[in-house]
């Protein structure tokens, strides 16, 4: 095992080099002095100087934190306190039947789950004979839908693993049902919430087919917003600006990797020392 | 546990059950509500119909599609397993490397690699500039390379979009694997090929149909990729539902599509489905 | 007697999926008693601990604390407190706030809640583990923390359920003996679940022993062990031979082919009925001495004595000896009046007590299985 082929070596070389390849020539293109993003004609800030002036470009930015912040929240609550049911749900198909559906978003192709929500929108503010009903609540609603799943699917594993002793052993020692949950069930499952609240917002801020769909004139997301540019030709502020966005992503998870590292070698650290002392 | 805190315990599932009735399944049967009406809402097979015409684009988006899961799983598989068998932070690393890609915006990344395809882009030119003295030496009369507006650049967008999530998933099933297996089969004789042939693969396979139908469907249904790197010659069955929606303002044939095209899908995903006993918990 | 009694259990039923999990049980528990119930997997031995703990309502029946039906109360009002099979300690939280836990519920001043816990933590022997985390702790301490945790809130009673089950033999041995020491000291009521037939010997002052959601019999280990009831108790508790016999007269039995004299009276005459006799109240003597003789077909060094199966008119004996014998040997068996202890007729009867299939592996097997798969 310890002999490493060349072929492990080198392998993942080539795959990372294509991974990366057009985003360092994306990055590569932000710098550029020239209007194109082919060819390079010599250093210069001048595009980042532009993403900030570029007020629809910051608008869209805004959109996007708004509705991704709103929509992550609401569906990790929501999403959270749907893990909880289906996994205390004693009736097998009702249990198998919610699910299915949970699943259906995961499986259906985007642009399905967008023209659906939009045919429903669309429909609803027929019968009520309004237009363009499009906006921010039916954005927000769509994200929330999409979310769900990945919010329950990051919660139920860890309820399954909590022992049931645990709630049991609370009340045992005076918790109601309902203090035992969030002094013991709630801590158990924490991270599973979180990574499903890290997802939610995430794959806001990533979406664009779906929103493609549901949103209107005046909630332009930053991904609809790059889509609407690109249909022209692209200046490289786009790429300026998904620079930052990229560069700003990557201190975050160098952190957070940094921090779990070192409290994980504290811990051990501790364990180590005091379990030496008593021997 | 008392009755009314196991009551509780269920009904606190109540705004979510709503919540998908009204937007998860209600939409799905507004879709199969306009796939059979007309504008004005009597019932007509008429957009059924009128899919026959589309045949062909149906059959080159499942080509494409299956074209680009397969390119995925063979470039997947290797690394997924490479990477399940390294040490803990190069694993650790690595994994994040894949993640990273997924966090620039997609349509950013398809875009970059139109200008790179391009035939002033940056590989086409240096592609070229390699070939154009060989067709010299052998006399013969240089060709430019062309490679965007391709089917291939599309099945490499395609690729190159969706291949973290066939990594994934392999990656997580062969990690997860318990090693005393691969040790038992080496204790009964296997060598390290029959090893990877008789325990690895089979075990791994969950992971693979996961990873398969997480590449198959956004390929299938996309349209962005296809409009920017296929240009007008390759027009998928996701570009056509686009147009109905955005462009043609036909919802009713829009909405046909979109449910034959959902009804095919989910016919894959139950086959594939047959392949794994997992019980649809998809690896993230 | 009745005035001590701390805990009634009255006309107790309940079932699961159709199922009949406790039948109709009725029990009394007194005050500052270490009791026990013991029985095989699925006897709902674990059941009638959950019911008392409030885990679970009864299908019917009164379960009455300190003269009170407490049915309706939930398991947070209830004063008494359980120690979890796999002790279900908050891994969230270290040994100082597991111990803590209960007591901070109840508003006490920081000082008393510390006070307390570092008495705990002494009565435990596990002093200076405070900072500890759960997950750093061994099995044992582990259960130590468990125990401290369930103590500190000064429960009247303490609910055992097979606390020992996942420790290995030696820690087991100690750990058994440090629990009736605390509970001697803190003069508290234990209810203690267990499958180990030895370790409910060796701990309690009564044992109930279930099967099948009823009690089979209740008494003091030494009742248990002397008088088995009938076939089921006596061959769950220690090795038995239990053989049919007659009973001729008051006093006298007839069994394998022999009158036995007994000290067993009150039964009709000619009444067919269960004799006991244990392994090691058999005196192995020659052949033509013997009350009865047979053949050895098996002898197995076990340590302190042998054991020897015997093949007495197709029946197989266990006796235990510390003599050597032949394998193939004919041997005489004396057994004393007081070696016998004669039961009525059960529904157990003819199922237990014949050593003729008896195999040390399977024994092991099936008590291997016995707390793997735990009654809910």
């Amino acid at each position: 095992m310890k002999k490493k082929s060349l072929f492990a070596k080198i392998y993942p070389v080539l795959v990372f080099g294509f991974l990366y390849a057009p985003i360092a020539v994306l990055i590569l293109f932000s710098f550029n002095s020239g209007k194109s993003t082919a060819i390079f004609e010599g250093f210069s800030f001048r595009w980042y100087e532009e993403v900030f002036r570029d007020t629809a470009t910051l608008e869209a930015f805004k959109n996007t934190v708004i509705v991704a912040v709103v929509s992550a929240l609401v569906s990790t609550v929501m999403g959270t306190a749907a893990a909880i049911a289906i996994n205390n749900y004693k009736l097998k198909w009702f249990k198998q039947a919610t699910l299915t559906t949970t699943n259906i978003p995961m499986m259906n192709p985007d642009i399905v789950t967008g023209i659906s929500m939009m045919l429903l929108f669309v429909f609803i503010s027929a019968l009520f004979g309004k237009t363009g009903t499009l906006g921010f609540t039916t954005l927000t609603i769509a994200h929330v839908t999409f979310q769900l799943p990945y919010v329950i699917l990051n919660v139920l594993p860890k309820l399954r693993q909590t022992d049931i002793h645990l709630s049991e052993a609370a009340q045992d020692l005076g918790c109601t049902p309902i203090q035992s949950f969030f002094k013991v069930v709630l801590p158990q499952i924490m991270p599973g919430i979180l990574s499903g609240l890290m997802m939610a917002f995430t794959l806001s801020v990533d979406d664009f087919i779906i929103s493609y769909f549901v949103s209107g004139t005046t909630s332009q997301t930053l991904p609809i917003r790059i889509f609407s540019m690109t249909k022209k030709r692209v200046t490289p502020d786009m790429y300026a600006l998904s620079t930052l966005i990229f560069l700003a992503i990557l201190v975050l998870l160098v952190i957070s990797n940094v921090i779990t590292a070192k409290s994980e070698n504290k811990k051990q650290k501790q364990g180590s020392k005091k379990g030496g002392a008593l021997k | 546990m008392g009755k009314k805190s196991t009551l509780l315990s269920r009904v606190i599932g109540a705004p979510y059950i709503l919540w998908a009735v009204l937007f998860i399944i209600v939409p799905i049967g507004m879709v199969a509500y306009y796939a059979f009406t007309d504008a004005t809402g009597a019932f007509t097979f008429d957009n059924m119909l009128e899919i026959g015409k589309y045949t062909d684009t149906f059959l080159l988006s499942i080509w494409l599609g299956l074209l680009a899961t397969v390119i995925s799983l063979v470039i997947a598989y290797p690394l997924a397993y490479i990477i399940a068998n390294s040490g803990e932070n190069r694993q650790k690393i690595m994994m994040m490397l894949i993640m990273l890609p997924m966090w620039m915006n997609f349509l950013l990344r398809t875009y970059s690699w139109m200008t790179i395809l391009e035939d002033n882009g940056l590989l086409t030119t240096a592609l070229n500039s390699i070939i154009e003295p060989l067709f010299q030496a052998l006399g013969k009369e240089f060709e430019p390379i062309h490679l965007i507006n391709t089917r291939g650049a599309v099945v490499l967008g395609m690729v190159y979009n969706f291949l973290p999530y066939m990594i994934l998933p392999i990656y997580t099933v062969i990690l997860k694997m318990d090693r005393s297996l691969i040790e038992a089969a080496q204790d009964l004789g296997c060598n390290k090929l029959q090893v990877f042939k008789n325990i690895t693969i089979p075990l791994s396979l969950p992971g693979v149909v996961s990873g398969f139908t997480m590449v198959f469907v956004p390929s299938v249904s996309t349209f962005y990729i296809s409009q920017k790197l296929g240009g007008t010659g390759t027009t998928l069955i996701g570009d056509i539902i686009e147009t109905q929606f955005q462009t043609a303002n036909n919802f009713h044939l829009g909405a046909s599509l979109s449910f034959v095209l959902m009804i095919l899908i989910f016919i894959c995903l139950a086959v594939m489905n047959k392949f794994s006993d997992e019980d649809g918990e998809v690896i993230i | 007697m009745a005035n001590n009694e701390i805990i009634k259990l009255k006309n107790i039923s309940i079932s699961f999926d159709e199922e009949k999990i406790i039948d109709n049980m009725n029990l009394y528990i007194r005050d500052k008693e270490f009791i026990t119930f013991l029985g095989p997997s699925g006897c709902g031995k674990t059941t009638t601990l959950r019911i008392i703990a409030g885990f679970l309502q009864p299908d019917s029946g009164e379960v009455i604390f300190d003269g009170k039906v407490i049915n309706d109360v939930p398991p947070h009002k209830r004063q008494l407190n359980t120690i979890f099979q796999r002790y279900a300690l908050f891994p969230h939280l270290n040994v100082y706030e597991n111990i803590a836990f209960g007591l901070r519920l109840q508003k006490i001043s920081e000082k008393e809640i510390k006070e307390t816990v570092t008495e705990m933590l002494s009565l435990v022997n596990l002093k200076g583990f405070e900072r500890r985390n759960i997950a750093s702790l061994s099995g044992g301490q582990q259960q130590r923390v468990a125990i401290a945790r369930a103590l500190a809130v000064k429960p009247k009673i303490l609910l055992l359920d097979e606390p020992l089950g996942a420790l290995d033999l030696k820690l087991r041995k100690d750990m058994q003996v440090e629990l009736k020491n605390i509970q001697k000291r803190l003069g508290i009521t234990f209810i203690y679940v267990t499958h180990d037939q030895e370790e409910a010997l060796s701990m309690s002052d009564t044992i109930v022993v279930m099967n099948g959601g009823k009690i089979q019999q209740i008494g003091t280990p030494l009742d248990i062990y002397n008088e088995p009831k009938n076939a089921f108790v006596a061959d769950f508790i220690g090795e038995s031979n239990i053989i049919e016999g007659v009973m001729r007269a008051d006093f006298w039995v007839e069994m394998a082919g022999n009158k036995f004299k007994c000290l067993d009276k009150g039964f009709g005459v000619d009444e067919e009925v269960d004799v006991v006799v244990r392994p090691e109240d058999v005196d192995i003597v020659k052949a033509e001495d013997g009350m009865i003789s047979g053949k050895v077909t098996s002898i197995t060094f076990k340590g302190v004595h042998y054991e020897i199966i015997v093949e007495i008119k197709g029946f197989k004996w266990m006796i235990q000896s510390t003599d050597y014998q032949e394998v193939g040997s004919t041997i005489g068996l004396v057994i004393e009046p007081d070696a016998i202890h004669i039961m009525k007729k059960s529904e157990y009867s003819g199922l237990y007590g014949d050593y003729s299939s008896f195999s040390e592996e399977f024994d092991e097997l099936s008590d291997a299985t016995v707390y793997e798969d735990e009654d809910e």
